[in-house]
């Protein structure tokens, strides 16, 4: 009974979403490891690599969505968190490589050798065990986020230069650790891993593996998502977004809904990280660009922000069209994301899943509407609320305040 | 009396003369007087040798210090002076005196010149008179200089007598120096010794400590002190001197900063956007600068010094115009949404960056300084490139000009007033619509001057604007969006905390201690330095 209660609160959609990914999740590999090579159904190896990482992709997201979407933060620097939880697993991998690398230290990492340090510093230890790994993977982009939306949040630094400053975070990891000396393989990043967990990486039972485990960290962190937007909380949530000052104004603490979403937000975004690093086998901090984090924004405005199915379906959609174009048009793919970014700004604001459900919602309340009519009284139709609904003001520029 | 006082004063000169004249019937030429140098003995030699001298014959210099190092060697059968080359046997000879090769000769037939210590010390007086006493005040300063590098203690009464008769101030400075850096190396009593220290301390650069230091090194007891104190003066000035010089990248930092920023920050202060295409708009500016420098370089070479004057207007325009395209045609769509701006102005600079990379290449296209603008010039002792001097010049006229709109003009009132209560401006019969594209032109057009002077310091490729949209960001919401002062304290801030910081930790790790600390300084004051006043509640 508490499990109908749960799928109902929950919605349908739910059902949809899990579903669909707990089937691939158990498909995919099926069909990668168990029908011969040459088989027409069969999944190729690159490919399972290839969703893998559009899977992790779509779990980053999924982390803006619940921040951007239902409380109205805008961070340019998600990319960092993602960037983090991948440096953390990355770690765990270096590590693992043990006198494998090339210079046969047991104990150093190559890179470490190369600068001819001695010892292995301090914030490496430990990373020679899987939980602890896993516990920083969740820990210290959620800690970033914690201090970071302490500060922010509290100061009450809203909008545009809430969106500016976390680009400045990170651009300022990016420049960190792009420097040799800070002990994470500077420019070159962290590569050439061999083994996680004892399992060999490029096998096609770990690559399948890791897959499904994608698969089910998705579908896990569509399931918080969902409660925590459904939820009371949920709805404290939307109201911060529409319209903080009231919200504060009736009891409410917007600078906690905040705090609590964005690190909840840092932590899907950092397993999301460590996902990505072992299917796509480096990790460097390129990924901390300030363009990469914008990009996850393109993701979540293509699917649908505020619905949590868009941004997955927007994250796969992306991603699949910048694989075929810098494949077969290289030089139109900036174009093309470029147009993406004005197209969707101007002609889909709510995405691709937001404006269909806009249309079924439409199309359910002229049909309501039309039912309820009495013959003798003009049709009532229900008040559409004004299309810039989630952005909150009316349509003229807003001097920045 | 006047006769006995001129004979007194010249009578080194008088000497020599004398000397020339009884040396033979005339005068007699470098070719006679350096035949005679193999004969008799070294004080035959040394008298020869101030002969030579006396004849003032450019050669004679390079002579005399050939025979000081023993490179001289006579040909026997024929009396010829040459200078010897090569290894082994037979060796090839150059005549000492023309220059010219006369083939090979024999080891065997070749006799070195002898010298020895006393007759190098003639030498060196020899040569020393003829430079440090010639007529032309350059021969005279680049002997000096060497002697200064020298620091010879033997020549110390050469530099005594050139120094009593030198009229030129600059030429007899570089000599007292020199003077006391001979003195320096000698064994004087101590109160030449203290005023050779001072002179030294005086000068007050690098070479001077290096001096000083190797002094200190050899120095007896009683002297150390006084050299102490010389080397902490000069590295008090040393240090005073280098905060100068950074203080001076600050302010040229700043400078780039608040060009680049100030169109930015007018944008942001009218309508509220963000405009991410920003930093394209830099770059188009600097492509437009290449264009112009390649048409005048094709088409009319000579007025290549005034490239820049054609490029400035230019570039304006073409920013400008582009600016007002880009806000009729999105960003009027989108107005009361700031967020979706950002994006849909990071997708046109995506844009915008991709359609310069087609069509100019990705590689840096290359943007020249006119001569007004290349060297530099030295300001008490700090150097100061004159690019960047202009650039500085530049901003601050730009930031004047700006000023002048903004506080005199009727666009600049509509623009005030749209700032601060668009709804009422609206109400008063403001245009705002209008307002808004001729703000966002006027703001992509200093862009475009701002790519001009960047074009002069750094390279021009498609990437440029990506390089500046950052920190004029940081500039932005650091200075905040309420004043136009705001932004030049902002950016002036700035560029000299980075510069200041750079020493002390790396420029990388400057920057991001800076991209901290304005993340910190926004928890304090979230609008920025100069914030916008108003009651406003927001949503």
């Amino acid at each position: 009974m508490i499990t109908q209660l749960f799928i109902r609160a929950l919605g349908a959609r739910l059902y949809w979403v899990v579903g669909l990914l707990l089937l691939a999740a158990i498909l995919v590999p099926v069909s990668n490891l168990l029908l011969p090579i040459g088989h027409p159904l069969r999944v190729p190896n690159y490919m399972v690599a290839l969703m893998g990482k559009y899977l992790t992709y779509a779990m980053l997201a999924l982390a803006l969505d619940l921040v951007w979407g239902y409380v109205g933060i805008l961070s340019l620097g998600h990319g960092a968190f993602f960037a983090l939880g991948g440096y953390a697993m990355g770690m765990y991998l270096m590590r693992q490589i043990g006198s494998r690398g090339v210079y046969g230290n047991a104990e150093l990492p190559d890179f470490m050798v190369f600068l001819n340090w001695s010892e292995l510093p301090w914030y490496w230890w430990g990373f020679d065990h899987f939980w602890f790994a896993m516990l920083m993977v969740m820990a210290v982009p959620g800690l970033l986020a914690f201090v970071f939306g302490w500060f922010a949040f509290r100061s009450r630094v809203t909008g545009v230069y809430l969106s500016v400053i976390t680009q400045a975070m990170t651009y300022a990891l990016m420049l960190a650790f792009f420097r040799n000396d800070m002990g994470f393989g500077g420019n070159n990043g962290l590569t050439d891993f061999r083994e996680i967990v004892g399992y060999s990486i490029q096998a096609p039972g770990t690559r399948a593996a890791l897959f499904a485990a994608t698969a089910v960290a998705l579908a896990l962190s569509f399931v918080i998502c969902s409660a925590i937007t459904k939820s009371k909380l949920g709805k404290i949530m939307v109201a911060v977004r529409d319209a903080e000052s009231r919200t504060r104004f009736i009891g409410y603490r917007p600078e906690y809904v905040k705090l609590f979403a964005f690190v909840v937000s840092a932590v899907i975004a950092g397993i999301a990280g460590a996902l990505y690093v072992p299917q796509v086998g480096i990790i460097n901090p390129g990924e901390f660009a300030p363009a990469n984090s914008i990009e996850i924004v393109v993701w979540a405005a293509v699917g649908g922000r505020g619905t949590l199915v868009g941004p997955i379906i927007g994250a796969i959609l992306v991603n699949y069209a910048k694989t075929w174009f810098t494949a077969a048009y290289p030089d139109l793919w900036l174009f093309a994301l470029g147009g993406l970014f004005v197209a969707v700004t101007l002609f889909l604001p709510k995405g691709i899943v937001g404006t269909i459900g806009r249309y079924f919602e439409d199309r359910r309340d002229t049909k309501a509407a039309r039912a309820s009519e009495t013959p003798d009284l003009p049709v009532v139709r229900p008040e559409k609320p004004p299309v810039h609904r989630l952005s909150g003001a009316d349509a003229s520029p807003q001097p920045a305040e | 009396m006047i006769f006995t006082d001129f004979l007194r004063r010249h009578v080194m000169m008088i000497a020599v003369a004398l000397l020339a004249t009884c040396g033979g019937a005339s005068a007699q030429s470098v070719e006679d007087l350096v035949r005679q140098l193999p004969e008799g003995s070294y004080s035959d030699r040394a008298e020869i040798v101030s002969q030579i001298a006396a004849t003032g014959d450019p050669r004679a210099a390079n002579l005399l210090d050939a025979l000081a190092a023993g490179e001289l060697n006579v040909v026997e059968a024929t009396g010829q002076i040459v200078t010897l080359s090569g290894r082994g046997d037979p060796l090839d000879a150059v005549d000492a005196l023309t220059g010219e090769s006369i083939g090979e000769v024999a080891k065997a037939s070749v006799e070195r010149i002898r010298v020895n210590n006393s007759l190098r010390r003639a030498v060196r007086t020899a040569v020393g008179q003829l430079t440090l006493m010639s007529g032309d005040a350059n021969t005279r300063m680049t002997a000096a200089r060497a002697m200064f590098q020298a620091g010879d203690p033997d020549n110390v009464e050469l530099l005594d007598e050139a120094i009593a008769e030198e009229q030129n101030a600059a030429v007899l400075q570089v000599m007292e120096e020199a003077r006391a850096v001979a003195i320096l190396r000698s064994d004087a009593e101590p109160a030449a010794f203290a005023a050779a220290v001072d002179t030294i301390a005086v000068r007050g650069d690098r070479q001077a400590l290096g001096i000083l230091q190797a002094a200190l090194s050899s120095a007896t007891a009683d002297v150390t002190p006084t050299i102490e104190k010389g080397i902490a003066d000069i590295q008090g000035r040393l240090a005073l001197l280098d905060v100068g010089q950074n203080v001076w990248y600050g302010v040229s930092l700043g400078a780039v900063l608040l060009l680049a920023a100030i169109g930015l920050a007018i944008t942001f202060g009218v309508m509220g956007v963000i405009n991410m295409a920003h930093g394209e708009m830099v770059m188009l500016g600097a492509y437009t600068t290449f264009l112009v420098q390649n048409f005048i370089r094709v088409s009319f070479p000579e007025l290549f010094d005034w490239s820049l004057a054609f490029a400035l207007p230019a570039a304006f325009l073409v920013t400008g115009l582009i600016g007002i395209a880009i806000e009729r045609g999105v960003i009027r769509f989108l107005y009361g949404r700031p967020l979706e701006t950002l994006l849909a102005t990071w997708g046109l600079s995506l844009i915008i960056q991709q359609a310069v990379r087609t069509t100019f290449g990705a590689s840096n296209r290359e943007v020249g300084n006119p001569s007004w603008m290349s060297g530099s010039f030295d300001f008490y002792g700090i150097a100061i490139t004159w690019n960047r001097f202009f650039i500085v010049i530049f901003a601050l006229i730009v930031f004047a000009a700006l000023l002048l709109v903004l506080k005199r003009t009727a666009l600049g009132l509509q623009m005030r007033a749209v700032t601060q209560n668009r709804r009422m401006a609206s109400s008063m019969g403001i245009r705002t619509p209008w307002v808004d594209a001729m703000t966002f032109g006027l703001g992509s057009g200093i862009a475009g001057l701002a790519g001009v002077a960047l074009s002069q310091i750094d390279n021009v490729s498609p990437n440029l604007g990506q390089g500046y949209i950052i920190d004029s960001f940081m500039v932005v919401v650091f200075g905040g969006v309420g004043n136009l002062w705001g932004t030049l304290v902002g950016a002036m801030t700035l560029g000299v905390l980075n510069k200041f910081l750079e020493p002390y930790a790396g420029a990388v790790l400057a920057k991001i201690l800076l991209l901290v600390f304005i993340i910190l300084f926004i928890q304090k004051r979230p609008r920025g330095l100069f914030a916008q006043k108003g009651r406003a509640v927001e949503a």
